[in-house]
């Protein structure tokens, strides 16, 4: 299938730096793709080259396989949607959805207006104006009006950053569910990571103008192709492993690792870590640690624990169990899964 | 120059800082109250000079000068705002949205013009295109001594040269807003389907609409207001029969009559203004975010560019000061310049006196009203001092008129002292002068107070500051930039007015806005140089104060 989206080599310079350093990406018709990086990486850079904002330096855009690159924003057929909604604020909702749909019958133009409205559950608010609506309403008709004219890939510009929290995740549901009815493809750009991999078919993550791994949540957070994919993800606890005679080693005991072998290590001890989640490890009563902080969290506390070895890890204990700061703990190993090690 | 910086009032007149909740807010009102009365009553006395109209008058006015008034007011007012409104707006987009060389110096010299009175402004012009001027003169050389021209003092050149001072308050105007949009709004315009012209057309004007209609709204009044500009081109306004009335006909009541319906030509203005921004509204939600980014220019295109601000430059500042200063060089060759030179110490001493008088009259109302309005908390507060800012909404030569009427009552019920008059006294003056540009101080000095946090304020009274400490020690120190910017203002406003300072000066006391004016009615242009250079000079001074606060401040409102 020929992808919606299509990056090759993409280089985006701004003001003589390079921003977007090489990005190769493909996005499939009907996928939503998270792009998440910390912020600076050069993810909105990225979206704007996309929608031809930006002029690329090198590479190559493709959308449903043309090539783009020449085409000015106006005839790419790329919906946008910002944090700050950028509704105009001098049309009504009505007006704000047509935009985009110049050159059809007023007939045709009303229907498909109704036909969004719906979409968005929204249908009776097409005579009010921007500011007369709630936040996640504003957004819910940025969402349509970048829809109304059947993009070939809607771009998401940190489309809830500028939310509250309840507010956000009652959206992220409409939204996805408003995007899978549409059958759009879509590029949604976060620097939140909860938010990349909840709402991701797949989630690409960015850093300094480069793509470090694209996959599906569960692959990029249990299979970081990179320590800083692994970190930025999730809290992430590195411990170093040595080979014993036919198994990997830890601080914390035995493990298996993805894709190596110990019979025939390639590294010399010390030189290899494996990252571990802290539900990849329970911190139960006992004396080989020490508790250094400790957070409340729903699932029970999550602790910082400095291990005999020196280390210090991320590690869970459920409600049943409380250690206290500067008392003594073990934690034991619960991950049944193959992990992943950095050289 | 009658921009003011806006107030965040957003941010001051919420959450539990707002005010002390100690009971002064009873004690504001009052005295607010009391100011307010003290500007508003002029106005008030001129309109109310409607619920009893001299028939007679009127129907004599309609008979002869009224329809032919009101019909070129308004051709003139239209034509003047329409012609600002196109080259400001222009202008204004053509330096936010495009890159070219000079573009940042030149910015802020296409606001320059605004120092240059549309009377000075007018004579230049009138002289350079008159029929001995060299454009005429070249004119027959080409075409042949009966060669057509068209007529120089007629309304159309007048609403030109009216329009070449004033669009700098549309430019300025509509250049904050261009630079305040989100450039987003405009990114999503051209991913839905509109070309760079159309994203212009349909999403940046209509979104700077409120900033523009306030722009026009601003130079309608100003030429609604104007005289010695209208004088000049022989164009009978209603603000020109006014003067004409109370000076030729030395009927008093049907001046006053005539300045009320120039209040209500005035109120027009506003209601139009209000009503045109409609429902909708014109601010974008969330956070700043990018601005919108300028296209570089090059080669022909950049010239264009340059050309067209260079080409208004030249003709709005350039070639009138050229000109003034070839004049005055004239002048002191010819040897007129050593009774110029008596004159002018003579006049610049009477514009002196006159704006700090006026200028301290302004700053100490406006502060007392400014703090006022900060300690009550109550609407009623805010309400009186808003009220107390109309007259500059009010066209001058009402304000004239309402204060003489005043003053004469005071006169003539003797509760002064035999031997004191008030009208066509200093005090007159000043008085006027302080009506009308009160708004232009306190909105300066309001706006730099509401800069000061109030928590700040509540800090302050904590470590055991009373009110008027707070003030004198933490709140005007703090707000001094706006206290000198609110002193510029209004000393400029005092310098160029004419209408104000020629009905109520003290005989004798002329200024040297009132010496242009003596001389340009008698068509002594090298005469009336020296004068209006120094208007023009010390008018660039506020410009760039101005100009500079914009810059850091980056909003404007009306």
């Amino acid at each position: 299938m020929t992808p919606a989206l299509e990056l090759v080599g993409l280089e985006v310079p701004i003001a003589g730096t390079m921003v977007v350093c090489g990005v190769d990406l493909a996005v499939e018709p009907g996928e939503l793709l998270a792009l998440v990086g910390p912020s600076g990486c050069g993810k909105s850079t990225l979206l704007r080259a996309v929608a031809g904002l930006l002029r690329q330096s090198a590479g190559t855009v493709r959308l449903n396989g043309v090539v783009v690159d020449d085409l000015p924003p106006e005839q790419r057929r790329v919906g946008l949607v910002f944090q700050d909604h950028a509704l105009f604020p001098h049309l009504t909702v009505a007006a704000n959805i047509a935009f985009g749909l110049a050159g059809r019958s007023r007939r045709e133009k009303r229907d498909r207006v109704a036909e969004l409205l719906d979409l968005v559950r929204l249908p009776d608010s097409g005579a009010r104006y921007p500011h007369e609506l709630s936040g996640g309403e504003q957004q819910r008709i940025a969402l349509a009006r970048a829809l109304a004219p059947s993009p070939s890939v809607v771009l998401l510009d940190e489309p809830f950053a500028s939310l509250d929290t309840a507010l956000r995740e009652e959206l992220h549901a409409e939204v996805v569910e408003v995007l899978g009815n549409a059958k759009a493809t879509a590029v949604l750009v976060t620097h939140d990571r909860d938010e990349a991999l909840s709402l991701g078919h797949r989630v690409a993550v960015m850093q300094q103008g480069r793509i470090e791994q694209v996959g599906e949540p569960a692959v990029v957070f249990h299979q970081p192709a990179s320590r800083f994919v692994a970190s930025f993800l999730g809290p992430a606890s590195f411990l170093p492993v040595w080979a014993d005679s036919d198994h990997w080693c830890t601080a914390l005991g035995p493990v298996e690792i993805e894709g190596r072998d110990p019979s025939s290590p390639d590294l010399v001890a010390g030189d290899l870590t494996i990252m571990l989640r802290p539900h990849d490890m329970r911190v139960e009563v006992g004396d080989d640690a020490v508790v250094v902080a400790r957070r409340f969290v729903a699932t029970g506390f999550t602790y910082d624990v400095r291990l005999r070895s020196g280390e210090l890890v991320q590690a869970e204990g459920g409600h049943s169990v409380t250690v206290g700061v500067g008392e003594r703990c073990t934690v034991r190993l619960v991950a049944s899964r193959h992990l992943v090690a950095f050289g | 120059m009658t921009l003011k910086l806006e107030v965040d009032q957003a941010s001051n007149s919420t959450g539990p800082w707002r005010s002390e909740s100690t009971g002064e807010g009873r004690r504001g009102f009052l005295p607010a109250a009391i100011l307010a009365a003290f500007v508003v009553t002029p106005v008030v006395v001129v309109l109310s000079s409607i619920l009893s109209p001299s028939t007679d008058v009127w129907a004599h006015l309609w008979a002869t000068r009224l329809p032919t008034m009101l019909a070129s007011t308004a051709t003139l007012v239209i034509a003047v705002g329409l012609g600002s409104l196109i080259l400001g707006t222009s202008l204004a987009w053509l330096v936010t949205a495009y890159a070219f060389p000079f573009r940042r110096v030149i910015g802020w010299l296409l606001v320059l013009p605004l120092a240059i009175p549309g009377y000075v402004l007018g004579f230049v012009w009138l002289d350079t295109i008159d029929f001995a001027g060299p454009i005429q003169t070249a004119w027959r050389g080409q075409f042949g001594r009966g060669a057509w021209f068209p007529q120089v003092r007629s309304l159309w050149v007048g609403a030109i040269v009216l329009t070449l001072t004033l669009y700098p308050y549309v430019y300025l105007l509509a250049r904050a807003a261009f630079r305040e949009q989100s450039a987003a709004a405009l990114d999503v315009a051209r991913t839905l389907g509109c070309s760079r012209w159309q994203a212009f057309r349909r999403v940046a004007l209509p979104m700077a609409r409120p900033s523009l209609t306030a722009g026009v709204a601003l130079v309608a009044m100003e030429t609604l207001t104007d005289i010695g500009t209208v004088r000049l081109f022989n164009i009978q306004t209603v603000a020109d029969g006014v003067f004409r009335v109370w000076y030729g006909l030395a009927n008093r009541q049907a001046a006053t009559e005539l300045a009320a319906l120039l209040v209500a030509l005035a109120v027009i203005v506003v209601v139009a203004e209000r009503r045109y921004r409609g429902r909708a509204r014109f601010t974008q939600q969330g956070g700043r975010t990018r601005t919108v980014e300028p296209v570089r220019l090059t080669g022909v295109r950049a010239a264009v560019a340059l050309a067209a601000c260079g080409g208004v430059m030249v003709v709005a500042f350039g070639w009138p000061v050229v000109r003034l200063i070839g004049w005055a060089l004239e002048a002191q060759r010819t040897d007129r310049m050593a009774t110029m030179a008596g004159n002018f110490t003579f006049h610049a001493g009477n514009t002196l006196r006159l704006a700090v008088f006026a200028t301290l009259a302004c700053l100490a109302i406006g502060v007392t009203l400014a703090v006022l309005v900060r300690r009550s908390g109550r609407r009623s507060t805010a309400a009186a001092a808003r009220a107390a800012t109309i007259g500059y909404a009010v066209p001058g030569p009402v304000v004239a008129v309402g204060v003489i009427v005043i003053l004469a009552a005071i006169d003539r019920s003797e509760l002064l002292p035999g031997d004191v008059l008030l009208a066509g006294s200093l005090v007159g003056l000043v008085y006027a002068l302080a009506v009308r540009f009160l708004a232009v101080g306190y909105q300066s000095v309001e706006a730099s107070l509401g800069k000061v946090s109030p928590s700040m304020t509540a800090s302050a009274r904590t470590l055991g500051a009373g009110p008027w400490r707070v003030a004198a020690a933490v709140e005007l120190p703090l707000a001094r930039a706006g206290l000198v910017v609110a002193a510029a203002l209004v000393t400029i406003d005092v310098m160029k007015e004419l209408p104000i300072t020629l009905l109520l000066r003290p005989f004798g006391f002329d200024t040297l806005s009132v010496w242009v004016w003596q001389m340009t009615t008698e068509s002594l242009w090298v005469e009336a140089s020296v004068p209006a250079l120094a208007i023009v000079a010390v008018g660039v001074l506020p410009v760039v104060v101005l100009v500079a606060a914009l810059e850091r401040v980056g909003k404007v409102q009306l």
